[in-house]
């Protein structure tokens, strides 16, 4: 499905995809894209995957910063003595 | 608290450290991808924010202000250590960058057990870490931080439809970055 194979349908549903995820579209457009999608397997798989790789990114472990960077944190801003016990 | 931040009050200082550090750091270690640099915004973000915090004028959030003084920090750091990164990333953003999709595998209903393991998170990172910047920013603010269109938009100082723009490309570029690995892992098990 390269960018000239891309039939017009198509194009306009990636346009408008993230409006569609995000519920900004209007109802007779979000309309027409759900019918669209109802019989283009193409279409269908790029919003899944779309969704998946959001959710995946969701679902990552959040990165802490450490306790001991805490700590430098604190030391460099002169804070070290209102400095909370880790929790 | 921004009256106790604007008297100079230092215990205010250590709460609003303990409520927004975890948020800065995270985002400061998106955009540098290293540690060590994400630790220095993060010093660099508080030092600036206590010493400013006269000129914030409380339109925003908090947050946002800090998200935005962070955002700054990063950057600065980036054009410095990697100046041609940044400009690798200019050419990036003037092809498709993956707005036109190519892969067209369905790839969303694998087990659950083939998202679960350390190699697909690690392609995740590696996938999200080779994004060019302008784009990771908004991924990160919008879809891991929760931030609305308008708090983003004031964060990185962008208009809200840059940011509508950056997110829909980052979504398709991650997507098709993403689809490559997952496609050939279900590929692996049809053998």
């Amino acid at each position: 499905m390269d960018a000239p194979d891309l039939p017009v349908d198509c194009q306009n549903l990636v346009r408008d995809l993230s409006l569609y995820l995000d519920g900004e579209l209007s109802p007779r457009r979000r309309a027409e894209i759900e019918q669209h999608l109802a019989t283009c397997a193409n279409c269908h798989a790029v919003v899944d995957t779309v969704r998946k790789t959001i959710q995946l990114y969701q679902d990552l472990p959040q990165p802490k910063l450490s306790p001991a960077a805490r700590e430098r944190l604190y030391r460099a801003l002169a804070l070290n003595e209102f400095l909370p016990p880790t929790k | 608290l921004l009256g106790r931040l604007r008297a100079g009050d230092k215990t205010a200082c250590a709460e609003c450290i303990e409520l927004h550090s975890p948020a800065v750091y995270r985002l400061a270690l998106r955009l540098t991808r290293d540690e060590a640099e994400a630790e220095d915004v993060v010093q660099e973000t508080f030092f600036n924010a206590f010493k400013g915090i006269d000129r914030f004028d409380g339109r925003s959030a908090l947050s946002t202000w800090l998200y935005r003084i962070a955002h700054n920090a990063a950057l600065m750091r980036l054009r410095k250590v990697k100046p041609e990164a940044m400009s690798i990333e200019d050419e990036a953003l003037s092809d498709d960058g993956g707005l036109v999709p190519r892969q067209l595998f369905d790839w969303c209903c694998l087990p659950e057990q083939d998202f679960d393991t350390d190699e697909a998170r690690a392609e995740l990172e590696r996938a999200i870490g080779e994004l060019p910047e302008r784009l990771r920013a908004v991924f990160t603010l919008r879809e891991l931080e929760g931030l609305s269109t308008e708090e983003t938009a004031t964060a990185l100082d962008l208009s809200p439809e840059a940011v509508k723009t950056r997110l829909h490309r980052a979504r398709l570029w991650l997507r098709e970055r993403l689809s490559t690995y997952f496609t050939e892992l279900a590929h692996a098990h049809e053998d």
